[in-house]
């Protein structure tokens, strides 16, 4: 057993993270579960959420949305639609977004709401404002 | 015979437009390693995609319950063409050879059960002036070329089969084969052919699936289509500024030719009026000294 697993993180169209990690907590469509070395083998769909994963003492994060993760051999692989790290999120955009969600949940805006797609969009933008907003 | 002066001209008009054909081969070399590069930043997604998509369609197979609907071979006689070609010319038969291809095609199915998706202003130009039904043209995007524009045709299309108003949906595109080879291909989308959803199967593997084998599978095809759009696209894209650059380096090298057999013309014309003038002013010299001596 290795003692580091290796994470892989790509979208259609780029490898966002290729690195070697001691630990990645990953946001399953079922909810967030951590991978140590000798993790068993698993697949399952990505929810929306804060993918963290940490190198020594050194922890990072990205907002990943959307696809799927497998790990298998010591190897964590995200195939994500979208990955956002914390230098690449526009802090304001994001805000901007959350209130028009939240606009649009609470039926304010009378507009003819497609629900599901602002509840998903509401949950991105809190992943965004999540993700900036730790220490870098 | 062509005046030295209409030699003078075609050299310069030739050298100008020389002057276009590489400026337009640099340009393109440039756009087009840039092309090659995304296809490259694509494959990590697309191969670990194509291989969990093996591995589920294999254990699918042998599970209970029906197949999944984009999966599932249907009989009928709709069948919806997309044609991808640039939106601009001036890089050999690229478009044609597109356009050759799929108007073969066209012709095979069934007329009144056809319908078309153009992609890019020469296969929408192409088909306007035809009759067939063009359900969708897609133009003017292609130097912003991203993902979203594949999620939207590919939407488009799985929202089409799955509410049964198409039965399949086809390709057609030039491959990128290398800088200088790109040939025209056609790849049915819809339903996902078993055999190539199954190519790239690992070894059979002892998931823990979450929520299960068939949802994620459920998730995964759609992804896979969307993918599969867009490499045609990248492909496509590559393509045509290979096909842009060989062609403008070789009216490069066509325009350089011309105006070394141009400049040869220019000095013999040149050479032979010299030539004249020496015989005009030694002849009327001689006149001259006969007449002195007579």
């Amino acid at each position: 057993m290795a003692d580091r697993i290796t994470l892989e993180v790509a979208t259609p169209s780029r490898l966002v993270i290729g690195e070697q990690v001691d630990e990645a907590v990953v946001p399953g469509i079922e909810g967030y579960f951590g991978v140590l070395p000798g993790h068993a083998a698993f697949l399952t769909t990505l929810g929306i959420g804060e993918l963290t994963y940490r190198i020594g003492r050194d922890e990072r994060h990205a907002a990943v949305a959307g696809g799927f993760c497998e790990v298998r051999n010591d190897k964590v692989i995200v195939l994500a639609d979208t990955v956002e790290l914390p230098a690449e999120i526009d802090r304001a955009r994001a805000e901007r977004a959350r209130d028009r969600a939240e606009q649009r949940l609470s039926g304010r805006s009378g507009e003819d709401i497609d629900y599901a797609r602002a509840a998903a969009a509401l949950a991105r933008a809190l992943v965004r404002l999540q993700v900036v907003a730790r220490p870098q | 015979m062509a005046t030295l002066r209409d030699i003078q001209r075609r050299i310069r008009s030739v050298q100008s437009t020389q002057k276009i054909t590489r400026a337009m081969k640099l340009v393109a070399a440039a756009k087009l390693r840039r092309a090659q590069e995304r296809i490259l930043a694509a494959r990590p997604y697309a191969s670990k995609m194509a291989e969990l998509l093996g591995n589920l369609v294999s254990a699918a197979d042998s599970g209970e319950g029906a197949p999944h609907p984009l999966l599932e071979q249907r009989e009928g006689p709709r069948r919806q063409i997309v044609i991808i070609t640039a939106d601009r010319g001036l890089a050999g038969a690229f478009n044609s050879n597109v356009l050759r291809n799929s108007l073969a095609f066209v012709r095979m199915s069934n007329a009144t059960a056809l319908t078309l998706v153009v992609v890019g202003r020469k296969a929408r130009d192409f088909y306007r002036r035809r009759p067939f039904t063009v359900k969708r043209d897609m133009v003017g995007f292609w130097d912003r070329l991203a993902y979203s524009h594949a999620c939207e045709l590919a939407d488009l299309f799985m929202a089409q089969y799955l509410e049964g108003e198409v039965d399949e949906v086809h390709l057609i595109y030039n491959e990128f084969r290398s800088v200088a080879v790109q040939r025209p291909v056609r790849q049915q989308l819809l339903p996902i052919p078993k055999t190539e959803a199954r190519a790239d199967a690992g070894p059979p593997v002892d998931y823990i699936y979450e929520p299960s084998a068939q949802a994620i599978l459920g998730d995964l095809l759609p992804r896979h289509v969307r993918m599969q759009v867009f490499r045609a696209l990248m492909e496509s894209l590559a393509g045509e500024y290979g096909a842009r650059m060989t062609a403008m380096e070789a009216a490069t090298k066509n325009a350089k030719d011309m105006i070394e057999i141009l400049t040869i013309q220019y000095n013999k014309a040149r050479q032979e009026k010299i030539t004249k003038e020496l015989l005009d002013i030694v002849g009327g010299a001689e006149a001259l000294k006969q007449g002195a001596e007579a």
